[in-house]
């Protein structure tokens, strides 16, 4: 039987984690599960958590007038969902919806920033780990607004 | 008939082109189509090597190089599948079955398949750029048992905008290859992936010590491609890349697609990236 500790070590984000911190940061997840069409969040709503997605997919997508919801990305397995939590105002900028049946494991994200705040090598580690997602999301957003597939002239 | 070659093919008569009629017309998407060719003379067959291109003649209209998109196993189909951009493509989209085109081919260096034995093969490839890897992906799944695992990772604009679609699906349905498809804008009706083809590659399975990775796409996306195979761990040798810079003569003399020191139409079109590493992803060397 998998404690929730080594779930979270498996899952790339957390791959080579201080055990200690691997401890400390299991406090703070649950597993959860998600049918397909059900919301992981709103956009507006409080941003409470984060995920690590182990299996399934999620849509994030965003609601415009007279075109409805329209989907920015998708996130799998291997992947994490959400840093809302991490700043004020803690809401969400997104919808999130499972496409299918999707397992993850959340985080509390109070919990999660309380640990921070009284351990700052682990505030430090997590944070860097949040960078790097954030440069390779904002790299591939200037790719899709480059629109390479368009008219070449 | 297996007269499969990983090794370039010299054309016989590289300066003479030879008249091919037109068998069939297909509609990839709205501005991309694929013609299936005959050789008017009767004549033997064009074998080539995946990876390698032709310089088409439209009649009266001018010549340009576009790969070939078809099954190297099946040389007498030869099959080319073009984006309508300018003046040439432009005019060959308006060209219908049994229409002639001038061949002269086939040119190029070839996608390293026999380096490849043995070894995981990626294929990273954005709109268009499946045509020239189309006949890469059709030998290595004839000669399946050779390779370790092969993954595909498709990214287009929507999903209307996906060339082969129908090969696609049989492909996915295939246990022993792994498909991957994104595109960058989702239109209705689409279930699958959202974001840019590089999305794909640090979850895909691949063993990243033991890779090829194939790569083609526009100029842009093969940067983003290159990087986030770096970061997944593939060393700049295990990485081939196909540039489509402008070319004339096709053999060397004219300097038109001389990209650096290297010459695209006969030291290309495929590449392994640290041979062009230092004048990639410059407008003009
Ligand atoms: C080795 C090689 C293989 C190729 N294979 C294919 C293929 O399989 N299918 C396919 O559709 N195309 C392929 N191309 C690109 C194709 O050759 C060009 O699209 C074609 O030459 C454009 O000619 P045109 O007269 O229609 O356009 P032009 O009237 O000459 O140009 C129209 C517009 O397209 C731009 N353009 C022209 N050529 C290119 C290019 N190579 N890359 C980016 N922009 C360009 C021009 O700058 C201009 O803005 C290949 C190119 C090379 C070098």
């Amino acid at each position: 039987m998998q404690t929730m500790k080594d779930l979270i070590a498996e899952h790339p984000f957390f791959r080579g984690l201080d055990p200690e911190h691997l401890d400390v940061i299991a406090g703070c997840a649950q597993n959860v599960r998600f049918q397909a069409g059900e919301f992981l969040f709103r956009e507006g709503d409080e941003a409470d958590r984060f995920f690590l997605i182990r299996h399934g997919r999620v849509a994030l997508s965003t609601y415009i007038p007279e075109r409805g919801a329209i989907t920015i990305q998708t996130i799998g397995a291997g992947e994490v969902l959400g840093w809302s939590w991490l700043f004020p105002p803690y809401r969400w900028h997104f919808d999130a919806r499972a496409l299918e049946v999707t397992r993850a494991i959340a985080f509390d994200g109070k919990c999660l920033r309380e640990k921070c705040q009284a351990d700052s090598k682990l505030g430090y580690e997590l944070m860097r780990r949040f960078a790097s997602i954030m440069m390779d999301r904002l790299q591939a957003t200037r790719l899709q607004l480059l629109d390479v597939y368009g008219g070449r002239s | 008939m297996n007269t499969m070659s990983a090794e370039p093919i010299q054309a016989v008569d590289p300066m003479a082109p030879r008249w091919y009629r037109i068998l069939q017309r297909r509609r990839e998407n709205h501005d991309t189509f694929t013609l299936e060719l005959t050789p008017e003379d009767g004549g033997a067959p064009m074998a080539f090597a995946p990876g390698q291109f032709n310089m088409l003649y439209v009649f009266g209209v001018g010549e340009i190089p576009i790969s070939i998109s078809g099954d190297p196993s099946q040389p007498q189909r030869l099959i080319h599948t073009t984006r309508a951009v300018g003046t040439v493509t432009k005019a060959m989209s308006r060209l219908g079955k049994g229409d002639l085109l001038g061949v002269r081919g086939p040119f190029g260096t070839s996608w390293p398949l026999a380096e490849a034995e043995g070894k995981d093969v990626v294929v990273v490839t954005g709109g268009i750029g499946l045509a020239p890897l189309r006949p890469a992906i059709y030998q290595l799944l004839a000669q399946r048992e050779k390779y370790a695992r092969i993954v595909l990772l498709y990214g287009a604009r929507t999903q209307e905008d996906m060339v082969f679609r129908r090969e696609l699906e049989r492909w996915s349905a295939r246990l022993d290859v792994e498909i991957f498809a994104t595109v960058d804008r989702a239109t209705s009706g689409w279930r699958g992936n959202v974001g840019v083809a590089t999305t794909l590659i640090p979850h895909a399975p691949f063993d990243p010590d033991d890779t090829i990775a194939l790569v083609c796409g526009p100029e842009v996306m093969m940067r983003y491609t290159v990087a986030a195979l770096e970061k997944r761990g593939l060393e700049h040798e295990q990485i081939y890349i196909s540039m489509e810079r402008n070319m004339k003569c096709a053999v060397g003399f004219c300097g038109h697609c001389q990209f650096g020191p290297q010459f695209i139409c006969k030291d290309g079109p495929v590449f392994r990236f640290d041979q062009v590493r230092a004048i990639f992803g410059k407008w003009e060397v």
